[in-house]
């Protein structure tokens, strides 16, 4: 059996050691293992497709892509695992405590703060929320757009802060932020605490999700998902790398908390029906 | 009935968390915990802290409820205690690190890389009350020498104490970082000696401020450094094993030193030479009793290591055999500071005082040997090959 190949987007300098790590974890338990990093996702999505990696450790958006692709050229993309910090997660679209404003139509004329335009949680999700609240935004919300690490579909924080600052310094009226990150924001001083309130938010969404490419075999591909999700918060050498990665265990990949992801994609047009990339600024 | 804990106004902004985690330590994984509150971002705050940790939220009722995770508890699962708070263990775990004495050390992290992990290799009885004793006698150069009290004396009395202190200075160089690169390969378990050690340390840095001080006071520039010199304690560096580097240091080098400094204070031709040589020779007296008793532990343990102290007096002997040992300007400054001044009877009490020196030492090497364990005459015959140039 050959080594299982892992795709994997180096959006922090942490993934070389994380993913080393693992390699290292995993040929402890006789698996061979290797991994490629990519500087974004398009290109790995492209991959897993192409056969070129077996496996890739697929953002939400590059789930939603490599499902469409899969689809349209009649081959299967599976979700194998992900981890237990990746389910039900929440965006909020922040406003200041002493705005006048208490739905999300009162936001029509105003400006949005948003993450990168390839971030999921800060961008295609809580403008989809505001499209619901029919308010269609470049028309009747202006969006104030923090390109932080495009191509990185918002794994880079920096978007999302340059927002939650954005609101703060008074030059947006709404803020579009994670829950984790509101609550990180609050804690490290970017926002005061007290400052801000929730307007709105979005249902429950998952996010990351280990995707196996048509080219993988399917039992090697079976013997990764079942060692990871074998890995115990208690082995002291497995413990950091799920440190690193954020999470304490891994759980069974599901592809049912995507749906509000698929519809802001479609909205947004994003991507069409078969995984093609539509025209946009999306330089990283 | 889940347990409930209540956090009022506060936020996991602002704290509410710690509320929430003590809670959630009284419970077992699986255990509910419902948390009321009136903070507006509550549930979402939960929410996310919660995920992070392990934990689940579920937000259907009257107010969040937690089910607790198992990774605080899978954390923990194979942690140890590094040894027990108030005993020494014979053998301090490299997983251990650099926890405290008695911590519970999570499993995992680097193991630390020290070379001496074993008690009996570097342990000595008296450790503890030395090192409170060292704690309690440091002073500050600054204030415990009065420096305006030298006043003037002869030139070439001027110049023979100048040279003594050129020469003290580089001697307390070797007395510093000998224990400095003990201390660094220790494993910290061994508490008692890494503060003696880091004190000992601090006594050497402190030695060599009041010297060069005093050897600066009335001239621009210290005296000379004579090749032989630093031979000798350039041997003491390269002794690498913690027993054989305390030995000679300390049991033989610092034990002849403590007469020297005696009897530069004896006869001392002004008050801040007798001051520093006084307060530095009870600093050193602390060394030596614990690199005498540390080396006595040793053979209590191994009668064995005898054999290998022997060897270390007889091979540091060897490599300084073409070294003319202590210089001349060294030699004759101690004669001329003990003599005060050039007349010729004075001179023969400094040369007299100085071969009294020399047979002082002879004989506290000796003693110290024989404590160690040594035959009265292998003390001798080993103290004979101690090095001409003192330390």
């Amino acid at each position: 059996m050959n080594a299982l190949l892992l795709g994997a987007v180096a959006y922090d300098p942490k993934v070389v050691t994380i993913w080393e790590g693992f390699r290292r974890w995993l040929g402890g338990r006789g698996f061979e293992f290797d991994f490629v990093l990519y500087s974004g996702y398009e290109r790995q999505v492209e991959d897993l497709l192409a056969g070129r990696v077996d496996v890739a450790w697929n953002s939400p958006l590059a789930w939603v892509r490599a499902r469409r692709l899969a689809a349209a050229a009649g081959v299967e993309v599976r979700a194998v695992a992900m981890r237990d910090t990746d389910r039900d997660l929440t965006t909020a679209v922040v406003v200041r405590s002493d705005a006048p404003l208490t739905s999300p139509a009162d936001l029509r004329g105003r400006t949005v703060a948003v993450g990168a335009a390839d971030s999921p949680q800060a961008t295609l999700l809580p403008l989809s929320l505001l499209r619901s609240a029919g308010l269609e935004p470049g028309s009747d919300v202006k969006v104030r757009r923090h390109d932080v690490g495009v191509g990185l579909h918002g794994d880079h924080i920096g978007g999302e802060r340059e927002a939650a600052i954005a609101l703060r310094d008074g030059l947006a009226d709404a803020a579009c932020v994670t829950d984790a990150n509101l609550l990180l924001f609050g804690r490290e001083g970017t926002l005061v605490p007290g400052s801000t309130r929730v307007l709105a938010q979005t249902a429950p969404y998952d996010h990351c999700v280990m995707a196996a490419g048509p080219g993988a075999d399917r039992a090697s591909a079976e013997r990764f998902a079942e060692l990871l999700l074998g890995m115990s918060y208690a082995d002291p050498e497995a413990r950091p790398l799920l440190d690193l990665e954020g999470l304490t265990r891994w759980l069974p990949g599901r592809t049912s908390g995507y749906a509000a992801l698929e519809a802001a994609v479609d909205e947004s047009g994003f991507y069409d029906r078969e995984g093609g990339v539509r025209a946009g600024d999306r330089r990283p | 009935m889940p347990v409930t804990v209540d956090l009022e106004t506060l936020g996991l902004d602002t704290g509410g968390h710690l509320l929430v985690q003590r809670a959630l330590a009284g419970l077992r994984p699986g255990g509910r915990l419902r948390v009321r509150g009136s903070h507006p971002q509550l549930a979402l705050h939960l929410g996310a802290w919660c995920r992070a940790r392990g934990h689940r939220v579920e937000l259907a009722g009257d107010a969040p409820l937690i089910v607790k995770g198992a990774a605080d508890e899978l954390r923990w699962a194979g942690a140890e205690r590094a040894g027990l708070p108030g005993q020494v263990s014979g053998r301090a775990d490299p997983r251990w690190g650099l926890a405290a004495r008695g911590a519970l050390v999570e499993a995992g992290g680097p193991p630390l890389d020290v070379a001496w992990a074993e008690r009996d290799l570097v342990w000595a009885e008296v450790a503890p009350r030395l090192y409170a004793r060292a704690a309690a006698a440091q002073w500050d150069p600054a204030t415990a020498v009065d420096w305006s009290a030298a006043g003037d004396l002869p030139d070439d009395v001027e110049d023979a104490v100048v040279q003594v202190m050129t020469y003290l200075v580089e001697n307390e160089h070797a007395a510093l970082i000998v224990p400095a690169r003990m201390l660094a390969n220790l494993h910290p378990h061994f508490r008692e000696v890494m503060q003696l050690l880091a004190a000992q340390v601090a006594d050497e840095a402190r030695h060599v401020e009041v010297f060069t001080r005093r050897a600066l006071l009335r001239r621009d520039a210290p005296g000379v450094s004579g090749a032989g010199g630093r031979a000798s304690l350039r041997t003491l560096l390269d002794e690498t094993d913690f027993t054989l580097a305390s030995f000679l240091l300390s049991v033989l080098g610092e034990g002849s030193f403590v007469d020297l400094l005696k009897f530069l204070d004896r006869h001392a031709p002004d008050p801040v030479t007798a001051a520093v040589t006084r307060l530095a020779a009870r600093d050193e007296a602390r060394h030596v009793a614990f690199g005498v008793a540390h080396t006595a532990h040793v053979v209590r343990a191994d009668p064995a290591f005898l054999s290998r102290l022997r060897t270390a007096v007889e091979r540091r002997h060897e490599a300084l055999r073409d070294t003319a040992g202590l210089n001349r300007e060294v030699s004759d400054s101690l004669v001329v500071l003990a003599a005060g001044s050039w007349e010729p009877a004075a001179i023969r009490r400094g040369w007299d005082a100085v071969r009294r020196l020399r047979s002082e030492m002879d004989e506290g090497r000796r003693r110290r040997l024989a404590h160690i364990g040594f035959p009265d005459d292998e003390a001798a015959e080993l103290s004979a090959l101690h090095t001409r140039n003192f330390m």
